[in-house]
């Protein structure tokens, strides 16, 4: 067993417990929080798996992932901000 | 030993990040929580990635990401706390004794 593996697998298994709070959290805040700290651990989580498969293409994926998820937590979080309406 | 190190340090930022987003008790706490864990978690991780690589393309990517990673954090904490506070949410406090 890899030590890199052991690595990926403490990411996955904590990614997994904070799916906890995305489930059962009371308001949408909570679920923004938990969904943008389970994308940086999956952005984690393939950096790691780039250096175990020798692949140099993994990190850019991570890198277009890291973007997406930035993109949508801010979007999603100006969204509650102004309660849905288009003005302000 | 030193790359070990710093990759054992992430790990326990993430950990400790985890446990404290699923026990805090309100939005603002959990969002100290999970800010430590992205800042400090990812950027010690990806550290001691990098000393263990030595210098070639896979840690010049690397430091790519920790460029971004450290612009965008903060950023996106920034704007739910924002939005948080805009919408006049109350921080938690503890119940007295009745």
């Amino acid at each position: 067993m890899n030590s890199i593996t052991v690595v990926i697998s403490i990411l996955a298994v904590t990614a997994l417990l904070t799916l906890y709070r995305v489930i059962i959290g009371p308001t949408a805040w909570d679920r923004i929080i938990a969904v943008n700290l389970i994308s940086s651990k999956v952005v984690c989580i393939m950096v790691v798996s780039a250096l175990l498969f020798r692949r140099t293409i993994y990190m850019d994926v991570a890198l277009v992932y890291a973007v997406i998820g930035f993109v949508s937590t801010i979007a999603i979080s100006k969204y509650l901000e102004r309660e849905g309406r288009r003005d302000k | 030993m030193i790359a070990n190190f710093f990759i054992f340090f992430g790990l326990i930022f993430f950990f400790f990040g985890t446990v404290g987003i699923i026990r805090f008790p309100d939005i603002y706490t959990r969002l100290q929580a999970s800010s430590k864990c992205d800042g400090a978690g990812t950027v010690a991780l990806f550290a001691g990635l990098i000393i263990r690589e030595g210098f070639n393309t896979f840690s010049l990517r690397i430091l790519i990401i920790i460029f971004f990673l450290l612009l965008t954090n903060p950023v996106s904490t920034h704007a739910i706390a924002r939005s948080v506070a805009i919408r006049k949410i109350k921080p938690w406090r503890k119940e007295e004794k009745e």
